[in-house]
């Protein structure tokens, strides 16, 4: 029991603890009591309950629950791709979705300069790339697992080319530093209508993927011997590929590239709890948005300037990877 | 828990024809695996072992002919009712994460519980219960990928058993086991067919087919060449014909054949 309390709470107590950061210093009471206001427990003076939600609601709370949101989606679908493709060393780029993203992130900074659009545009066409990785897969006949890897590895790369052209017809000195900016990853522009639809749609796809845990265990022991228990492997596969494309294009429609978080968190989360997909999803949901929100208080307070997050996760992302893999060794050989 | 019928019911191919592009890889195979029976399945790298097994499981449709359980055809088979009937046991392979197990054999439950629904007590008793009639509780929280060959086989196993099905299509068990294993493996399957299962086995081992199988059949360029009992099938001749060496055959006191190679030896120094 306080096994399955124990990352919900520690994700809640992130969340409070990120509100607290910031260039106006606020403490874990201040926030308990506008909570509380809000929800009509407690009368506050209105000027301070403006202030205090001007902070807390537009500011603080946009970037943190983005934070949340793209952390988990990302470990999660990381993790489900490392079932599905029977590889620990997968990443949710595997398919081509960050590659597809960052082109049409690239294109709508070049033709439309709308946030709204630009987001759009990258999560259209991160599952555009993936179809098109999923078509070249499937041109000769059912798709093998290494043709599904090369057909990703064709479909990012022509993205990726793709991208060089958009950057290199880009206005050098408006539209090119935005898409090199988007590149890096960034929680800053963030507001809360967005979180409100990214939301549903990546809650949605994580439940799913837990869903397919067990499944998914089954599937990483070979599709012969998953259909010999019973499982549609081809159903299953193509189900859970679905699920993590929807909520990987949605997390970098939101907050750009961030790497190695979807490679890490699943390791770190497998060596703590074992391999087992039906525990492993979800808590490395959890624990990929407690990581993220960690990463963005980190990337906001330690310089006056933020840090473009997907930076700082790399910066901590590496050394993260070298301890695990001293341990993890053991358990793929 | 086990709730499935008490005996396997017959898995036949009829008239079984697969092509892969001009080249023929089965022509017309008729195999029957009765209830009880331990057929052994011979035949050189090539001939159409794995082809015929991944027929049999429904894995590959014919292009020709049909594979039948009981009286009706493999395909009116959803894949779950398939598990719950016949379970397949492939060579022990290494598993890219390190389940425990435990948790192996617990995949064997997903036949019964479908791969929505959480697995439940009766789940994790049914997999105590194969642990321990394969004598193997003890690697129960060891990580798969870290117990030895011969362990893994029988962890396999034992995940055929927990999914409760009568059939058993094991494909070539005793490859790279050590000869304990090989002779312990043995014992299981003879112990298995006794309960009313039925297992059909592939091998590259004339020897370990005469002692276990209460049948051979020889595949032999995508043809089935003999059918029947041991002390039938196994004679110097097709030992020659399929694998290019002279044997004797001898029977032994308790009326056991025994192959013998024909070979030459370093002479004896008398020391």
């Amino acid at each position: 029991m306080l096994r399955l309390v124990f990352l919900p709470l520690l994700l809640i107590g992130a969340i409070l603890f990120a509100i607290t950061i910031g260039r106006y210093p606020l403490s874990i009471g201040d926030i308990v009591s506008f909570f509380q206001a809000m929800v009509g427990l407690k009368p506050m003076a209105l000027d301070r309950y403006q202030l205090l939600h001007n902070i807390i609601v537009e500011i603080r709370l946009p970037r943190i629950l983005g934070a949340g949101l793209v952390g988990a989606a990302l470990a999660s679908s990381g993790a489900a791709f490392q079932a599905v493709f029977r590889n620990p060393l997968v990443s949710p780029g595997i398919l081509g979705v960050l590659g597809g993203a960052s082109f049409g992130a690239a294109l709508g900074i070049l033709l439309f300069g709308n946030w709204a659009l630009i987001q759009l545009s990258a999560f259209a066409m991160g599952l555009v790339a993936v179809g098109v990785g999923l078509l070249i897969a499937n041109m000769f006949g059912q798709a093998s697992m290494i043709m599904l890897v090369l057909g990703g590895m064709i479909s990012a790369a022509l993205f990726t080319s793709a991208l060089s052209i958009v950057k290199y017809t880009a206005d050098p000195y408006e539209q090119l530093p935005a898409i090199v900016y988007w590149l890096m990853g960034s929680l800053g522009g963030l507001d809360m209508t967005q979180i409100r639809w990214a939301a549903i749609p990546i809650a949605g796809g994580l439940v799913v993927l837990a869903l397919f845990g067990r499944a998914l265990d089954a599937l990483s022991m070979g599709d012969d011997e998953a259909r010999a228990l019973g499982v549609p492997a081809q159903q299953v596969r193509y189900g859970v590929i679905g699920a993590a494309t929807l909520v990987s294009a949605l997390s970098v429609s939101l907050a750009g590239m961030i790497g190695w978080v979807g490679l890490v968190v699943p390791h770190v989360v497998r060596l703590a709890l074992g391999p087992g997909n039906a525990r492993l999803l979800p808590a490395s949901a959890f624990s990929g948005a407690i990581f993220l929100i960690a990463a963005d208080c980190v990337s906001r307070s330690i310089t006056r300037s933020e840090i473009p997050i997907g930076i700082l996760t790399e910066l901590l992302g590496i050394p993260a990877f070298i301890i695990v893999l001293r341990r993890a060794r053991q358990g793929w050989t | 828990m086990m709730t499935a019928v008490v005996t396997a019911e017959c898995l036949e191919a009829r008239d079984v024809h697969f092509r892969r592009g001009a080249r023929i890889i089965l022509d017309d195979i008729n195999i029957r695996l009765h209830a009880g029976e331990i057929v052994a399945l011979l035949g050189a790298n090539g001939a159409g072992k794995s082809t015929l097994f991944r027929i049999l499981l429904g894995f590959l449709k014919p292009e020709r002919g049909e594979v039948r359980l009981g009286d009706r055809p493999l395909a009116e088979f959803t894949r779950r009712a398939l598990a719950q009937r016949i379970a397949y046991v492939p060579q022990a392979h290494v598993a890219p994460f390190p389940y425990k197990v435990q948790d192996v054999v617990l995949l064997g439950r997903l036949a019964e519980t479908g791969i929505f629904r959480a697995p439940q007590a009766a789940d994790r008793r049914a997999v105590e219960e194969v642990l321990e009639r394969l004598a193997i509780a003890h690697l129960a929280p060891r990580p798969y990928t870290e117990i030895s060959g011969g362990e893994r086989q029988l962890t396999l196993i034992a995940r055929a058993l927990a999914q409760g099905a009568r059939i058993l299509v094991m494909d070539e068990p005793m490859t790279g086991l050590d000869y304990g294993y090989q002779v312990r493996l043995l014992q299981h399957l003879v112990d298995l067919a006794g309960s009313g299962r039925s297992i059909l086995l592939s091998t590259h081992n004339p020897e370990h087919a005469v002692q276990a199988a209460t049948r051979i059949a020889v595949l032999r360029d995508g043809a089935i060449m003999a059918d029947g009992p041991p002390a039938d099938i196994i004679t110097p001749s097709l030992i020659r014909a399929l694998y290019g060496v002279e044997v004797s055959t001898l029977t032994n006191a308790e009326g056991r054949m025994v192959i013998v190679p024909a070979m030459e030896r370093v002479p004896s120094t008398g020391a």
